[in-house]
C-alpha cells in the first residue's frame, strides 16, 4: 500500500471521529445548559470551547460566549479548523483521494455528511441545532457501520487506527475539561452542579448506562474518572482506545512482517495503563496526568507517521 | 447550420431507410418508444453520476462536477469499415514512432528534406536534450488517440494525432457497460466485438516496455496529477482495472537515478510509469521549474535508462499541428506506401500564400492554434459571429505561425436522442492505438463524440459535446460478449 494512501485513510478515520466527537460535545453542552434551575450557562460553553482547543480562535472573532455563537463556531465556522464542517471537509478530501481503497458505503456516508452541511449557513434555534447534530451523528454512525463491513485489510486497519488515536485524544480532553470547569462559589465537589457536570461528560461519550453496569453505584467523580481512563471494556476510555491502537498496529505489522517504534510506544502505553490505579492518577494530579497522556498520544502519532512514511 | 450534404452513417445520404447492414438498428429505433429511450438514457447518466464519472470544467468550483452527456443511440461500424480503419491506424502510428525515433536519432527525414528542419528543431515541442536518447525497446508513443472524421461511406480523415496523453478511453469502456445493461437487445441483433480487453492489453503494453534487467515482474504505476485533475476518474479507473498502483508525484522519489515509490512497507522500485502528466509539468528540474506536479529527477532516471515513461517525453512534436500537415509525407517516407488514412487539407498560415487564402476565406474555414487543444483557441468560420471572425483575423495577422486552417468538413451524422426525438447530430471518432515491444494493438472500439447542438461541429466535452457507444461488428459469427459484472464490482470496491 502506498504511504500516501495509508496516510489519507488514517486521517479520514481521525477527522470523522473528531466530527462525531464535536457533535456529541455540542449535544451534551446543550443539555448541561438546559438544566435551567441551575444554569451552568456561560461556563458550560466556555468549557466546550476549551475541550476542542477552540477557545483562542473563538475569542479572536470577538463574539460573546453565547449558546448560538459557540455552537455555530463549533459546527459551521470555516475559520475553526476543528469545526464539524472543517473536519468533514478534510475527511472528504482524504477519502476522495483514496476512493478506490474505500468501499462504496464508506465513501457515500462521508460524502453525504459533507453534502448535508454544505449549504447550512445558520444553526437556527436549539431544536434545529439538535436535529442537525443528530443528522451528522447518523452519518458518522453509518461510517462506522460501513467500516465494520469492510475487508479486514490494511485499509481497514489504517482507518481504525486513525479513529482510535483520535478517540484517545478526545476522551482525554473531555475529562480534562472538569479541571477547567469551575464550580460556582459555594458549591462543593460532589454537589448537584458537580454531578450535572459529570453526567454531561458521560453523555458525551454515551456511557451513562455503562457506568451503572460497571459500578452499580451512584455517580462518583473518581469512579467516572476510573471508567473513562482505565476501563478497557469501555471503547471510548483511554485504556480501550489504547488497546485498539495496539490491535490495529499489530495487524498491520503482521501483514508487513515487521514492527517498529510505533508498535513499541503503543504497547508500552497499554502496559502502563493496565498497571495504573486511579489513586495514582489522582496522586499525580488529574490534569497533569491527562496533559502527559495527550503529549504521549501526539508522540505516538508522529511515530506512526514516521514508521509508515506518511511524509 | 444544418448541413444538408452531411452523410448519415445509419441512413446514408438523405434516405429514410437505413443502409442495408443496419436494417436491424433502424428497426430498433422505430420499435423502441421515445419514452423508453429517454428512460434508459437517464438511467445511464444516473449510473455515471453515482460512479463519479465526472469531469471538472476548469474555472468551475468543486460543486459543479459534471458528467459528459451520454447518448443512448449507438454508432456502428461494419467489420469491413473497421478493418480498413485499422490498417490505416497501424500504418500511421508505426510512422509516428518511426518519425520520433528518427528525429531524436539520425534525423534522416530532415536531411532528405521531407520535413523542413527548422519546423522540427525550432519547435517548442521538440526536446533537444533527448537527442540520441532511445527509450526502452525503442517505443516513443505507446498510446495514441487518433481523431478521425468521416464525410462519406468510404471517406475517413485524420483530424488530429494525439500522441501525448490522450484521454477518453474510460468512456469507451463505461459506455459499453451501460449499453450492455440498458439495451441488451442490440447485442442480440448485432454481433459486436468486445472492448473489455483494453485494460489487459494496456497492462501488457506497459510490461512489454520495461527496461531490460528489471526482472520478470516489472512494477508498473499510473502517475496522476491528483484528484483535482479533470480526468482523475479515468486515472483511478484504469489503475484499478489494470491492478496497478495509482500514484501522485509526492509518492515517488528519485535516488541515484532510480525511481522509487513510498509504501508502508518501505521503498519499492518502479520500472514503468504510465504518466498522465504532460512533459511540461513532469520534472521541475528539466521542464517548468514552477511545476508543483512534477517528480524532481524523473527525467534523469529516464535518461539513465532506469525507467520507462509512457508515453516517452518529447512525443508532443508528433502531434503538433504544424507537423500534422506533413503527416502524409511522413507516413509515405517510413512505410513506403501512400497513407491509407488521408489528412484533412491544411493551410499552414506560416506560409504567406496560405495565410492570404485563410484571411480571404475565414468564414468558410476552421482555424486552429497549432498548440491548442480541447476546442479552445479555435474558430469555426461558418458558425462564428462576424465579431469572432474579426478577432481571429487580428490574431492571425499578429502571429500567423501559430495557426493552421482547414476547410469546414461536412462531418458525418448519427441518429441521436434529442428533445425533439431522434435527429442527426455530427460525430467524430477516437480509437486508441497501443504500441509495445510486441507490436501494435487496437481494441475494436473507440470514443465517439457527438455535438449535441443541432448543426454544431464542435464535439469537445468542454464545449457541450456528448459521447456514444461505438460498436464494431464482427464477421466471425461466434464472437460473444464476455463483459460480466466482474469488472464493475472491482471498481466499486
Amino acid at each position: 500500500m502506498l504511504s500516501r494512501t495509508a496516510a489519507s485513510l488514517y486521517w479520514t478515520g481521525r477527522y470523522v471521529e473528531r466530527a462525531e466527537f464535536t457533535a456529541r460535545l455540542i449535544e451534551a453542552t446543550l443539555r448541561l445548559d438546559a438544566l435551567s434551575a441551575r444554569p451552568a450557562g456561560r461556563s458550560a460553553w466556555e468549557s466546550a470551547l476549551l475541550v476542542v482547543g477552540a477557545d483562542a480562535g473563538f475569542a479572536a472573532g470577538g463574539a460573546d460566549v453565547r449558546p448560538a455563537e459557540v455552537s455555530n463556531f463549533l459546527t459551521l465556522a470555516l475559520n475553526n479548523p476543528s469545526s464539524i464542517r472543517s473536519c468533514l471537509d478534510a475527511a472528504r478530501w482524504n477519502a476522495k483521494s483514496v476512493r478506490t481503497a474505500l468501499t462504496r458505503d464508506a465513501w457515500e456516508t462521508v460524502n453525504r455528511a459533507w453534502l448535508g452541511l454544505r449549504n447550512v449557513t445558520d444553526m437556527g434555534d436549539t431544536r434545529d441545532t439538535l436535529a442537525l447534530i443528530e443528522r451528522i451523528r447518523a452519518e458518522t454512525r453509518g461510517f462506522e457501520g460501513a467500516l465494520n463491513r469492510m475487508l479486514r485489510n490494511e485499509a481497514y486497519a489504517f482507518l481504525g487506527l486513525g479513529a482510535a488515536m483520535e478517540r484517545a485524544d478526545n476522551t482525554a480532553r473531555l475529562i480534562d475539561v472538569k479541571y477547567h470547569l469551575l464550580l460556582p462559589e459555594g458549591e462543593k465537589v460532589g454537589g448537584v452542579i458537580d454531578r450535572d457536570q459529570w453526567t454531561t461528560i458521560l453523555h458525551t461519550v454515551s456511557a451513562n448506562t455503562a457506568y451503572r453496569w460497571l459500578y452499580h453505584d451512584e455517580l462518583k467523580p473518581w469512579l467516572v474518572t476510573d471508567m473513562l481512563i482505565l476501563k478497557s471494556e469501555l471503547p471510548r476510555s483511554l485504556a480501550g482506545s489504547s488497546e485498539e491502537v495496539v490491535g490495529h498496529l499489530a495487524f498491520i505489522g503482521k501483514r508487513l512482517g515487521r514492527q517498529g517504534e510505533a508498535d513499541r510506544l503503543a504497547r508500552q502505553r497499554q502496559a502502563v495503563l493496565s498497571r495504573t490505579s486511579i489513586d495514582s492518577v489522582f496522586g499525580q494530579g488529574l490534569h497533569e496526568y491527562l496533559e502527559a497522556f495527550l503529549v504521549e498520544n501526539a508522540q505516538l502519532d508522529r511515530a506512526i507517521a514516521a514508521q509508515f512514511r506518511f511524509g | 447550420m444544418s448541413s444538408p450534404a452531411a452523410f448519415d452513417e445509419i441512413f446514408g445520404n438523405g434516405g429514410d431507410q437505413p443502409r442495408s447492414e443496419f436494417t436491424a438498428l433502424g428497426a430498433w429505433l422505430s420499435e423502441t418508444p421515445a419514452g423508453e429511450m429517454d428512460r434508459r438514457q437517464k438511467a445511464a447518466e444516473a449510473a455515471f453520476r453515482q460512479l463519479g464519472i465526472t469531469f471538472a470544467v476548469y474555472g468551475d468550483d468543486d460543486s459543479s462536477e459534471r458528467i459528459i452527456p451520454f447518448d443512448i443511440v449507438p454508432r456502428i461500424f461494419t467489420a469491413r469499415e473497421w478493418s480498413r480503419l485499422k490498417e490505416g491506424l497501424v500504418q500511421r502510428v508505426e510512422a509516428i514512432n518511426a518519425f520520433l525515433a528518427d528525429i531524436y536519432g539520425p534525423r534522416k527525414i530532415l536531411a532528405d528534406g521531407v520535413v523542413p528542419q527548422e519546423l522540427v528543431l525550432a519547435n517548442p515541442q521538440f526536446r533537444g536534450f533527448l537527442a540520441g536518447q532511445k527509450p526502452p525497446h525503442g517505443v516513443f508513443a505507446h498510446i495514441c488517440g487518433i481523431d478521425l472524421v468521416r464525410t462519406g461511406p468510404d471517406d475517413f480523415w485524420v483530424l488530429e494525432d494525439n500522441a501525448r496523453t490522450p484521454s477518453g478511453v474510460s468512456y469507451m469502456l463505461e459506455n459499453r457497460e451501460a449499453m450492455l445493461r440498458l439495451c441488451p437487445e442490440i447485442f442480440h441483433r448485432f454481433n459486436v466485438c468486445p472492448v473489455d480487453r483494453y485494460p489487459d492489453q494496456l497492462r501488457d503494453t506497459l510490461r512489454s516496455v520495461a527496461p531490460r534487467g528489471c526482472g520478470s515482474e516489472p512494477v508498473c504505476v499510473l502517475l496522476t496529477p491528483g484528484h483535482f485533475n479533470s480526468a482523475f476518474y479515468e486515472h483511478s479507473f484504469l489503475a484499478d482495472s489494470m491492478g496497478i498502483e495509482l500514484v501522485e508525484p509526492a509518492d515517488l522519489e528519485v535516488d541515484d537515478d532510480i525511481v522509487w515509490m513510498r509504501t508502508i512497507d518501505g521503498r519499492v522500485r518502479v520500472d514503468v510509469i504510465y504518466r498522465r502528466i504532460d512533459d511540461d509539468y513532469i520534472d521541475p528540474l528539466f521542464f517548468r521549474p514552477d511545476s508543483l506536479l512534477g517528480v524532481p529527477g524523473l527525467i534523469a532516471a529516464y535518461l539513465a535508462g532506469n525507467v520507462a515513461l509512457v508515453n516517452a517525453p518529447g512525443t508532443g512534436i508528433a502531434d503538433d499541428k504544424a507537423i500534422y500537415s506533413y503527416m502524409p509525407e511522413i507516413v509515405k517516407y517510413y512505410s513506403g506506401g501512400e497513407a491509407k488514412l488521408p489528412n484533412v487539407e491544411t493551410f499552414r498560415c506560416r506560409e504567406p500564400q496560405a495565410l492570404q487564402y485563410t484571411l480571404d476565406n475565414l468564414e468558410k474555414l476552421v482555424v486552429k492554434l497549432v498548440d491548442g487543444s480541447g476546442g479552445y483557441g479555435m474558430l469555426v468560420g461558418p458558425t462564428a459571429t462576424s465579431r469572432q471572425i474579426e478577432d481571429f483575423r487580428a490574431a492571425l495577422k499578429a502571429e500567423p505561425h501559430r495557426y493552421i486552417a482547414q476547410p469546414t468538413l461536412a462531418l458525418s451524422t448519427v441518429p441521436t436522442l434529442t428533445e425533439k426525438g431522434i435527429a442527426p447530430r455530427h460525430v467524430d471518432f477516437r480509437p486508441f492505438v497501443l504500441s509495445g515491444s510486441h507490436g501494435v494493438h487496437i481494441v475494436p472500439g473507440g470514443l465517439t463524440r457527438v455535438a449535441l447542438q443541432e448543426g454544431s461541429l464542435v464535439v469537445n466535452s468542454s464545449q457541450g459535446g456528448g459521447t456514444k457507444d461505438s460498436l464494431i461488428l464482427s464477421d466471425t459469427p461466434d464472437q460473444i460478449q464476455t463483459q460480466g459484472p466482474g469488472g464493475q464490482m472491482q471498481r466499486q470496491g
